[in-house]
């Protein structure tokens, strides 16, 4: 006798689902779908409001059913305060990579977490500026080569990378800040689980939350995309190490970061 | 009806608040009112100075370079705004403070008013201004001296209320103080 | 609704700030910068007290941008400042023109280039009638010369900014901003419907989501957005507004706006006095520029003089628009310079006899 077949398995509801112009092997992608899976976790799809910033990931509108907004480069978060005071009783997030986040838009980010506004920030560190070719970025790695650091990054003249997430954590706005991985299903799961946690705070009213994820770029570290999702695991890790920095109740002014795993 | 003037000292002698007062009591009067401050870094160098422009008609500009009027509170004061008054202006001087000698007399009117002094007889210097304020009153005619007190009632809000009879006889004194140089209003 | 109310005597700023709040605005962001100070401290108690969110923004970067947020969501919402603030503002103003974003900006003008001053200008003429920030648009640019208008004229931006959906400068300078004068705040404050929009984001519940943005990569789609902005700029002509004062028997007719046609109208009165055939045209929307009224009055062989607290901006579209009969002759008061009526008396007097 035949087994009825049974449905284990189908695409989160807020996806859109028509294919990414995502590069093969970039973990965009995958964060988007994470992004979906716990906006439909919540039920909050319909009360949400992304802002878009500038990047590879500008077209996250055309990925997910919510309503949009397209911030200029580095100034998704303070878009995101406006858009937070306007309606208060929306879900608000952005979508930022580390060169719009952690370098034009590192005032804004700061003062957007320092406010403890209330949203979440998903933030994708791929060590370069994608969009343009492959630059150095605040990300990138001593060592490492990009477009414009062709002998690798110097610290002597380029100085060091800047851990977002932890930084993130060491301000007495931010309830919630970690970093997290997509390059295995371990770490994947993890993610969502992470994530989950950052919006779900949103919901309770909590305050401001930050989830870093690392990301593999294959094209502009010019590596197969096996490779790049390796060198995630091998570098990119030991560089930014995986980890909640901050987890707590509510911010404030005298909240204290801390270290778990 | 139109008249311009210029009020000029030191920053704290108080110069701003009763170019207020007149352009509230302007207000009241339902006359046309400009009240034009000098602010920022030229305030910074010591004199402070607005200008006031009362009218019946719509006002043009707010910024008036020779004025009909002028109260001047301090010697540089003088020095700066003296030589901008129009011919045949009146010029109300803190004598107190200012040197005699370098007052214009032909080409223009100037009034001399011992302001300190006066103020200092109703217990504090610090009603100079207001006696300025009331000689010019008289010597100009252009509000009712009642009009003026009333207004600083409004100008300085329940806060510093107990100061307003003061301020009162600060604006009498300099009105009789013209009153009794002149039988009419100069203007 | 006018409702008769008592005076107030208000700084130009105050008005703004009043001005504002009259016209149902729910969100105020900036960044402090002389001479408009006056406008956040006011907002920062009457606004919050209202209900009203204020943010004092960590730049003048974010303070437009949290503007542009704010107007997505479909809220009457308001960012001050003064020309190097402004400067930093266009990038931010420059999305909101392309998103079609209703927003309105303050700028009280200070001098520049740089640093500057922080004395009266004029100086942002271009940067508030060109656009300012990159790309090919515009923002309606109203320009108040008493206390009066400024309360008038903030509360008219916020309309014009939604009929149109496009950001507004209000244009003032450091005299309008610093004097004081009676107003009447005719207007109860009244909160419009932000959700009834038919583009206003508040998550996309039993509808479909909503975008808002300026990237048009596909083929075609940015010519086609750019024609659709370029059409809504023409059709903004009908909101062209000025005073015209003493023209009919002019033979000079002096050109000027803000508080410069303040001062040139004192300096026409008092040659007026003297019985000289001298006028006052003042532009009170800058962008659109009321040219057809200008060139009606250049038909009827009137000559012009455009006098500007800057080194000549408005005199081009002044010559622009008379230029089929006449032209127009420039009297610049540089920034830096405190302009006053009998300063204008003989430059007036000099084009007038040639
Ligand atoms: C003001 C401004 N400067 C520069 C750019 C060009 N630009 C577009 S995307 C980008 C960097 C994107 O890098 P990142 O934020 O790391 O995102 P990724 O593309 O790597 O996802 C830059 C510099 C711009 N759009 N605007």
């Amino acid at each position: 006798m035949l087994q009825e077949e049974q449905q284990v398995f189908s695409p989160p509801e807020a996806l859109v689902d028509t294919p990414t112009h995502f590069c093969p092997g970039c973990h965009h992608g995958i964060v988007h779908r994470l992004v979906a899976e716990v906006l439909d976790r919540l039920r909050v799809a319909q009360d949400t409001i992304c802002v878009a910033s500038v990047g590879c990931s500008v077209f996250i509108y055309n990925y997910l059913h919510v309503d949009a907004v397209e911030a200029p480069h580095g100034r998704a978060a303070a878009v995101a305060t406006g858009v937070r005071r306007a309606r208060p009783e929306s879900i608000v997030f952005t979508y930022q990579g580390d060169g719009d986040l952690a370098a034009i838009g590192l005032a804004e980010i700061l003062y957007t977490a320092n406010r403890g506004e209330n949203m979440t920030v998903v933030f994708v560190n791929n060590t370069v500026y994608g969009m343009t070719g492959g630059q150095l970025a605040p990300t990138t790695m001593v060592g490492q080569k990009t477009t414009t650091s062709q002998q690798g990054r110097r610290f002597e003249t380029d100085g060091a990378p800047l851990r977002m997430a932890e930084i993130i954590a060491g301000l007495p706005g931010t309830v919630y800040s970690a970093r997290v991985a997509v390059d295995t299903v371990q770490h994947i799961k993890k993610a969502r689980k992470v994530l989950l946690k950052g919006f779900t705070n949103q919901v309770e009213n909590r305050g401001f939350s930050f989830v870093e994820f690392l990301s593999a770029c294959p094209t502009n570290w010019r590596l197969s995309p096996l490779e790049a999702n390796e060198r995630v695991g091998k570098e990119l890790i030991r560089a930014f190490p995986l980890g909640i920095f901050k987890d707590q109740e509510s911010g404030g002014p005298d909240t204290e970061s801390r270290r778990s795993e | 009806m139109y008249q311009d003037v210029i009020i000029a000292g030191f920053g704290g002698q108080g110069v701003m608040l009763i170019g207020n007062v007149v352009a509230f009591a302007a207000m009241e009067q339902k006359l046309r009112v400009t009240f034009m401050p000098v602010y920022g870094v030229e305030m910074r160098g010591g004199t402070a100075n607005c200008t006031v422009v009362i009218s019946d008609e719509e006002i043009g500009s707010p910024i008036i370079f020779s004025p009909q009027t002028s109260i001047l509170m301090n010697q540089p004061s003088v020095e700066k705004f003296q030589s901008r008054l129009e011919d045949g202006g009146v010029q109300l001087v803190n004598a107190s403070i200012v040197d005699a000698d370098l007052l214009e007399q032909d080409r223009i009117r100037t009034i001399s008013v011992p302001a300190n002094e006066l103020a200092d007889e109703l217990g504090s210097v610090k009603m100079a201004n207001m006696v300025m304020l009331g000689a010019w009153l008289q010597a100009t005619g252009c509000l009712p001296l009642k009009a003026v007190q009333a207004a600083l009632g409004q100008v300085f809000g329940e806060h510093n209320a107990r100061l307003i009879p003061l301020n009162q006889k600060g604006l009498e004194r300099g009105a009789a103080f013209v009153a009794s140089q002149a039988e009419r209003p100069v203007l | 609704m006018k409702t008769e109310k008592a005076s107030l005597l208000v700084k130009g700023n105050e008005a703004i700030a009043l001005g504002a709040m009259a016209a149902g605005c729910e969100c105020y962001f900036a960044y402090p910068i002389t001479p408009q100070s006056e406008i956040p401290e006011m907002l920062s108690r009457i606004l919050v007290e209202a209900g009203g969110e204020f943010v004092q923004a960590e730049s003048e970067i974010a303070a437009a941008n949290m503007l542009l947020g704010a107007t997505a969501c479909g809220k009457r919402a308001m960012t001050s400042s003064s020309s190097p603030g402004i400067s930093l503002k266009q990038e931010a103003i420059s999305y909101m023109a392309g998103s079609q974003l209703p927003a309105v900006i303050v700028n009280v003008c200070r001098g520049g280039p740089g640093l500057g001053s922080i004395d009266p200008s004029q100086g942002d003429y271009y940067q508030s009638t060109r656009g300012g920030g990159h790309g090919d648009y515009r923002t309606l640019t109203l320009a108040p010369a008493s206390c009066q208008e400024a309360y008038d004229q903030t509360i008219q931006a916020f309309d014009l900014a939604f009929r149109y959906r496009n950001p507004v400068v209000v244009l003032g300078d450091a005299i309008l901003g610093q004097m004081k004068e009676p107003i009447q705040a005719w207007k109860e404050r009244a909160i419009q419907d932000s959700r009834g929009l038919s583009w206003s984001l508040s998550g996309a519940r039993g509808r479909k989501p909503r975008l808002l943005k300026s990237l048009y990569l596909s083929d075609g789609a940015l010519a086609g957005h750019n024609r659709l902005l370029q059409e809504k700029y023409q059709a903004m002509r009908v909101e062209c507004d000025w005073e015209a004062y003493k023209t009919d028997d002019a033979e000079l007719i002096i050109v000027a706006f803000g508080s410069m046609g303040r001062i040139s109208k004192s300096a026409v009165r008092q040659l007026r006095e003297r019985g000289l055939p001298v006028g006052l045209f003042r532009p009170i929307t800058l962008f659109p520029f009321p040219d057809e009224p200008l060139a009606k009055l250049a038909e009827e062989g009137k000559r012009f003089l455009t006098i500007e607290n800057n080194a000549g901006q408005m005199v081009d579209d002044v010559r622009l628009a008379v230029r089929r009969q006449s032209d127009s002759e420039l009297y610049s008061v540089l920034p830096g310079i405190l302009a006053n009526p009998t300063d204008l008396l003989e430059p007036i007097q000099r084009v007038l006899h040639t």
